[in-house]
């Protein structure tokens, strides 16, 4: 075989070669594009649905605090203040700006325009500064959910096309006002979409979460560290309870939930829809996550390290606590914060016990009653009205933006604690 | 004595090297125990019948040797021979391998280390090894070498800390060179820095003998320059058990040389007599390069 020949040979197979690698190129770069413009289409369809529930409609009541509705007895306490009968108020501005509606039923339809909290916000307002009683103000009210998604061009709604000459009206008086909607982070889950806030499935969320992480890092982090360093090794209990653990890591989370149910609600006879046995429940799920992430940790800490250890004389639990697990920690934060941001979307296990309930109160503790942001999004999405379809897309941006913060308070730590060797 | 055969040309390399390995065994087996005086006068760790057993496989066979007081001893050998193995026995670093037992009897200052109940902890503590990669930890300097004694209970308060780092980096001849940045990582030396800072984090707590594992073969010739001149001048104050690849190196830093070969100890003697004039035909082939 002549030199010649042989170069030749290269030189096509070069070109064979080349033509690979462009292919393998673009097929990778494809496959990302893809990807960004699945993401982007998805984002996109939630950002432009959610982002108008983060707007609410308000109407402009000319509002006359009427001393013979609010005290008739002429008692002025908080108790009866509390109680007085705000709703009238209301009805009573909105007949007054209408007086050509007449008949029950119309002056029924016409009462919808406000929100049922209107009244609420009246009695905040008293009981705020009881002077106000007497006076006539220029209030602005959440409107009804049914002129919010009017406001908003959802005219589909055909109650809202009734109301459509009294909003005419009303916006040619300059009466009506898109403002931003400090309702929604501030208040519980609602019969009313204008009503329905995030806060109560955001404290629930982040209770349980916070106890989760609080419970299985530790937890987690312990088992890892003794299968890891301790435990004997090549023994058949260890080896039983590793392939577990590994099979764990797959189980359904559905099954998590069920397990919950029968052992912390049944047995166990804790709180039904808490964040305790929430937490209880994703700390179950997650542990398994956090076992295998914080072994691969540990199993990355060079071995001189801990032979340089075991060489000045540090007893074994020595190494681990002064070598092995602070050169393990930040992979193992990593596991643990990517783990819980798992738990955080979960809903399966936690309808098994109970926190798919409507809870208005916000709660104040591990035993309240609760419900989370993935199940809050679950129930909103599940209902008929428009109102609560937009406030689901914006709890899942408020989702997206808690978990974009855990994971980037993942890698900040990891930066953080890294060290070189 | 016949040489090694020839290696013949149609024979695959692991072939070649079972075949040379069997005839190597054959002839052991045929020789006697170890040629040389193995015993010192007050030694300070004796070895008799030393077996080492990976598993199955035995690594280290029937093994006598005694290590004196201020001396440095040198272990030599072809790849595999158990040197490191044999070392690694001497401060029970053997124990973290799975699999790994150790038989016969190692007494240091004449109390048995594996035996007697002695904790690995204080063993370690009288026995320093320095390894062959150096492995300082990812922390300063300062608490590179302050690590030993303050798990150990060395320095009753910081005065005396500073003083047993100082003086240990001073030993190891690298106080001049980081007296300014001792908080700076340990593992932003230099090579022959990194491994001067380990024998200063081992001689820390004061050992009597110091184990060294080819402290030398990851440094350049210089780096190895100034750690040769620095065991000379330990070996005023430690026991050194030094294994080395480098017949030059045992040469100039050891008063006595032990040859071992496939598990055994072939030959010891003082190192002059070794490389001068050796009596066993196994350790004549490896001192002269015929094979190792």
């Amino acid at each position: 075989m002549s030199k010649g020949h042989t170069v030749d040979r290269i030189v096509a197979s070069i070109a064979r070669r080349r033509a690979r690698e462009t292919r393998l190129k673009w097929a990778g770069f494809m496959a990302v594009a893809v990807t960004l413009a699945l993401l982007a289409l998805l984002l996109g369809s939630i950002v432009a649905l959610g982002w108008r529930a983060f707007q609410q409609t308000y109407l402009a009541l000319d509002v006359y605090f009427d001393p013979q509705v609010i005290a008739p007895d002429g008692r002025l306490d908080e108790e009866s203040l509390r109680q007085a009968d705000y709703e009238s108020l209301v009805r009573q501005a909105l007949r007054e700006l209408f007086p050509q509606v007449e008949g029950r039923t119309q002056q029924r339809m016409l009462y919808r325009l406000v929100s049922s909290g209107g009244a609420d916000y009246l009695s905040h307002m008293v009981l705020a500064d009881p002077r106000l009683i007497g006076t006539r103000q220029r209030v602005w009210l959440p409107a009804s959910s049914d002129v919010d998604m009017f406001a908003k061009g959802q005219t589909g709604a055909q109650r809202a096309a009734s109301l459509q000459p009294w909003i005419d009206h009303l916006l040619a008086q300059g009466r009506i006002e898109k403002r931003f909607n400090k309702t929604f982070f501030t208040a519980g889950d609602s019969r009313e979409p204008e009503l329905a806030g995030i806060l109560g499935a955001l404290s629930g969320s982040f209770y349980t979460i916070g106890l989760t992480l609080l419970l299985s890092f530790p937890l987690g982090v312990a088992a890892a560290v003794y299968l890891e360093e301790f435990a004997p090794k090549k023994n058949f209990w260890v080896d039983l309870i590793e392939v577990n653990i590994n099979n764990l890591a797959a189980v359904p989370s559905i099954v998590f939930g069920l397990l919950g149910l029968a052992v912390f609600l049944n047995a166990f006879a804790l709180p039904r829809s808490t964040p305790l046995v929430g937490a209880l429940v994703l700390t179950l799920m997650t542990l398994p996550t956090i076992i295998i992430t914080s072994r691969v940790s540990l199993q990355a800490v060079p071995p001189w390290i801990r032979e340089a250890a075991l060489g000045v004389g540090a007893s074994k639990m020595q190494m681990v606590l002064h070598h092995v697990l602070p050169l393990a920690l930040p992979g193992m934060l990593t596991g643990a914060i990517i783990g819980t941001a798992r738990a955080l979307g979960e809903t399966a296990p936690l309808l098994m016990i109970g926190m798919v309930a409507f809870i208005v109160d916000i709660p104040r503790g591990l035993l309240d009653p609760a419900t989370v942001l993935p199940v809050q999004i679950y129930l909103w999405a599940d209902s008929a009205e428009r109102g609560f379809v937009e406030r689901a897309a914006a709890a899942i941006l408020v989702l997206l933006v808690f978990m974009l913060l855990m994971n980037a308070l993942a890698i900040f730590l990891r930066r953080h604690f890294e060290r070189r060797w | 004595m016949p040489n090694p055969p020839s290696t013949p040309a149609e024979l695959s390399l692991p072939a070649t090297q079972a075949v040379l390995e069997s005839a190597a065994r054959d002839r052991l087996d045929q020789l006697p125990a170890a040629i040389g005086d193995y015993t010192v006068p007050e030694p300070r760790l004796t070895c008799r019948g030393v077996n080492v057993f990976y598993g199955e496989k035995q690594a280290i066979f029937n093994v006598n040797l005694d290590i004196g007081q201020r001396e440095v001893i040198a272990l030599i050998g072809p790849s595999g021979c158990g040197k490191s193995t044999f070392l690694r026995c001497l401060n029970r670093m053997n124990d973290t391998i799975e699999g790994c037992r150790v038989e016969g009897e190692i007494k240091l200052d004449g109390v048995d280390i594996y035996h007697d109940g002695l904790d690995p902890v204080i063993l370690r503590a009288r026995v320093g090894m320095v390894f062959q990669k150096p492995n300082p930890f990812p922390k300063s300097i300062y608490d590179n070498v302050a690590y030993g004694p303050r798990i150990h209970g060395l320095a009753r308060n910081r005065t005396e800390l500073d003083e047993i780092v100082e003086d240990s980096l001073r030993k190891a001849g690298l106080w001049e060179e980081v007296k300014d940045r001792l908080d700076q990582p340990g593992t932003g030396l230099s090579g022959g820095q990194q491994q001067r800072l380990c024998i200063a984090r081992a001689i820390a707590v004061n050992p009597e003998v110091l184990l060294m594992d080819e402290p030398c073969s990851a440094l350049d010739p210089i780096a190895t320059a100034t750690i040769e001149q620095l065991i000379d001048e330990l070996r005023t104050q430690y026991s050194i058990v030094i294994v080395t690849h480098n017949m030059q190196q045992a040469a100039r830093v050891s008063q006595r040389t032990a040859y071992f070969h496939l598990g055994r100890l072939i030959e010891i003697g003082p190192t002059a007599k070794i490389f001068t004039n050796p009596r066993h035909p196994l350790t004549e082939d490896y001192i002269t390069g015929r094979f190792g």
